[in-house]
């Protein structure tokens, strides 16, 4: 017969079996039974709120993507395409795979340069006052999958969209005014753009 | 509707929850942590483990108890996440690495998690539900757990029994945190919260090219992160992350839950002391420095104070969400790193040197206003009995709280309490910046480098888990001592906590007379307010004046 565990190593035994109890409760049962009631009743957010054109899924609604020409030989970060609305600056190139910030400080040189030269760039390629451009064009997000732009940047950026898509301005501006959301519940958070649902809006556009 | 006033109404609006909550939720954790009662399910778990349920522990068997439990955690954790490549749900994902899965696990199972890793790219789902999230839970309830013994301590008399460690566990586990968290994963995926197990989906982007969408049980384990005061994101960018925290409105509902259980164990305090009044003076004193923190973080980051690139810019929107703005972001900021909970909806490292610098100070206040579940309660109460003891010695009295003397015993271990966090980020963070490798881990220089490695030191120690985060923490070096750091700030202060727990509860009462101070008066909550900060402040000024003092008078 096997000599009977001292009290020690009883008490370590017991804290491994109720470790495991509590890891099937906790870690098992409770997130299938919530991934089973998200998939049956909020099937759409569950899964990323994807959307789609003509059936294929292109994107999360959630997610900000990149809307750049293609990459140029000799070049090392693709020009933003000015057929579309442009998102905010990301410090991960919108790769879900690698979500985070820049992580500069509010002094670090590094930033004080970006921040002029976005300054410039925006300004340049939407052809408007390089004072006016807002805050959110000039900054990188919290997580680099930033899908919001203020309203304000997504106005500066009609008459450019309209023009290389060889639409009326009218007609942009009134897509972006109906893509406006406002504060949740109405007094939480910013009024924002979702850019990714206002440019595939954008793309069904004749 | 304007910022101001939005930014207002979401601070009162996230007031009036938490308010609503204190009394129901207060009274419910006094029940479950009193009840004679045992569950059905419960006494099968108690069967399972081989325990006998009403059998009360004394102190020494208590805390044997805790650190048994949290030895095999991390233990089982780190196993756990050495061979996750080989289980299901990996995804393709690697083994992690010695250094860092120590770290991890010693994070989540002191409630710390702070993260060397990212999550999207480093875990597999099975590992993140059943490895980490199953910590979320039982940390928090080890917390819990103590400060219930703290609590008996004052409670029980000339008795050598603190509580069942067994039964708090896991009562708080299966009547408080299970069926709070379902209930609020369910309202996080209904307002947008991916929950799935489909993996990374590959989709052709509306302009060309390819974008991997990452899935994940990320509701199941977002609610009880914060629920928890665990923080410890699914995705790298937490709950800045669309996934984690798609609208303003989630944003809201993760605040309030990463503050409502801390802010209502005041009231489950009261209400097991037999004296209510006293969780007023308690909360009072929770409120007022999360108040302060709120002002103080949201109005550096609305004036750019000190910031040149936010001047630049006309705005401190570097690493803030523009669905949440400066207001929701910094609120999120105060009320993160003032609950150990460590998530974070915004860059802090790239906040203000004064909002920057407040997230610090908030952590270095020992994450007691209101603090992570369990533990933000003991630690204001530990700081109750040093201000009950130094308000005594101005008038030259025996001090006593709630009936039972402070002595020389219960002193040393209250301030042995006190010692133990600053000694560990002080000494941590000096010895960090004396080896040039790891003051090379540093993203940004100077005074803002310096923060970085201080604010890292601090979070570990307060087991708070958020961080600067341009600091390259994935080093051998930094996932050993932080790992360390995580476990004597959470393990060496239960031990002080319980043995004053034993001490308080084998005393008889003595009874009130007019020389007694009162605790629930606001002069005792002026004083303890003053005694936190000076505390503190005595403590840190020093390392604060190097980091983010230097860079805001720059």
């Amino acid at each position: 017969m096997a000599p009977r565990p001292g009290p020690l190593v009883r008490q370590y035994l017991a804290a491994l079996r109720l470790l495991l109890v509590l890891s099937v409760i906790t870690g098992v049962v409770y997130p299938l039974a919530v991934t089973g009631i998200a998939q049956a009743a909020f099937t759409h957010s569950a899964d990323g709120s994807l959307i789609s054109v003509d059936g294929r899924k292109v994107a999360s609604s959630r997610l900000g993507q990149n809307f750049d020409l293609p990459l140029q030989k000799g070049r090392t970060t693709p020009s933003p395409d000015p057929k579309w609305f442009q998102p905010r600056p990301s410090a991960g190139g919108y790769d879900p795979l690698a979500s985070g910030a820049s992580n500069l400080g509010p002094n670090n040189g590094v930033l004080i340069d970006s921040v002029g030269q976005r300054r410039a760039a925006v300004a340049a390629f939407d052809g408007v006052a390089p004072r006016t451009v807002p805050v959110d064009a000039l900054t990188a997000s919290g997580s680099g999958l930033d899908p919001d732009i203020s309203p304000a940047y997504a106005r500066e950026q009609v008459a450019r969209v309209a023009r290389a898509r060889g639409l009326a301005p009218a007609a942009v501006r009134r897509l972006v005014d109906s893509h406006v959301q406002g504060r949740a519940l109405g007094f939480l958070g910013e009024p924002h753009v979702n850019v990714v649902r206002l440019n595939r809006a954008l793309s069904t556009m004749r | 509707m304007n910022d101001t006033l939005g930014g207002w109404l979401e601070i009162l609006a996230l007031v009036v929850v938490v308010a609503l909550s204190f009394r129901p939720l207060g009274d419910y954790l006094a029940h479950v942590l009193t009840s004679p009662r045992h569950w059905r399910v419960e006494r099968l778990v108690y069967r399972a483990g081989g325990m006998d349920p009403d059998a009360d522990q004394r102190w020494t068997g208590y805390l044997r108890a805790v650190l048994a439990f949290s030895l095999i955690s991390v233990l089982f954790l780190y196993g756990f996440l050495r061979l996750q490549n080989h289980l299901l749900l990996a995804l393709g994902t690697p083994r992690m690495k010695a250094s860092q899965a120590f770290d991890t696990a010693a994070s989540f199972v002191t409630n710390t998690n702070w993260q060397s890793y990212a999550g999207e790219s480093a875990l597999g789902y099975f590992v993140q539900m059943t490895g980490l999230a199953v910590q979320n839970f039982l940390s928090a309830a080890v917390g819990i757990a103590v400060v219930a013994a703290l609590i008996r301590g004052f409670t029980r008399t000339r008795t050598e029994r603190v509580g069942n460690f067994w039964v708090d566990l896991t009562r708080v586990v299966l009547r408080v945190l299970l069926p709070m968290a379902f209930v609020f994963a369910i309202v996080l995926v209904a307002a947008g919260v991916v929950q799935n197990l489909h993996g990374v989906q590959d989709v052709p982007a509306l302009a060309g090219g390819h974008q991997s969408i990452t899935g994940g049980p990320v509701a199941s384990q977002e609610a009880i992160k914060e629920l928890g005061t665990n923080g410890g994101g699914f995705y790298n960018a937490n709950s800045a992350h669309p996934f984690e925290n798609p609208t303003a409105f989630t944003n809201l509902i993760e605040i309030y839950l990463l503050l409502v259980i801390s802010f209502s164990l005041p009231r489950t305090f009261g209400v097991m002391a037999g004296d209510r009044r006293q969780s007023y003076a308690i909360v009072a004193v929770m409120v007022l420095i999360w108040a302060a923190s709120v002002a103080l973080i949201t109005a550096n980051e609305l004036h750019s104070v000190s910031s040149t690139a936010g001047h630049d810019a006309g705005g401190m929107m570097e690493g803030k969400e523009q669905r949440f703005g400066i207001w929701a972001s910094a609120l999120f900021a105060a009320s993160t790193t003032l609950t150990s909970t460590g998530a974070v909806n915004s860059a802090h490292d790239s906040y203000t040197p004064g909002g920057g610098g407040m997230t610090i100070f908030n952590m270095m206040l020992g994450e007691i206003a209101p603090g992570g579940t369990g533990s933000g309660l003991y630690g204001i109460l530990v700081l109750a009995v040093v201000t009950v003891f130094v308000a005594g010695l101005m008038v030259g009295r025996t001090p006593e709280y709630l009936g039972k003397k402070l002595r020389s015993r219960e002193m040393k271990f209250a301030s042995l309490y006190i010692l133990t966090t600053p000694a560990v980020v002080l000494i941590g963070t000096g010895i960090a910046m004396a080896l040039p490798g790891e003051r090379a881990a540093m993203l940004n220089t100077g005074p803002h480098g310096f923060s970085e490695v201080l604010y890292a030191f601090t979070s570990a120690a307060n087991n708070n888990g958020s961080a600067f985060a341009g600091l390259s923490v994935n080093t051998t070096w930094y996932n050993t001592v932080l790992g360390l750091a995580m476990l004597l700030g959470r393990f060496l202060p239960m031990i002080f906590v319980l043995a004053l727990a034993g001490s308080l509860a084998a005393q008889q009462p003595v009874p009130v007379t007019a020389g007694t101070l009162p605790t629930h008066r606001p002069q005792f909550v002026g004083l303890l307010t003053a005694v936190v900060l000076i505390v503190v402040g005595l403590t840190y000024f020093p390392a604060l004046a190097l980091g983010p003092l230097a860079e805001g008078l720059h």
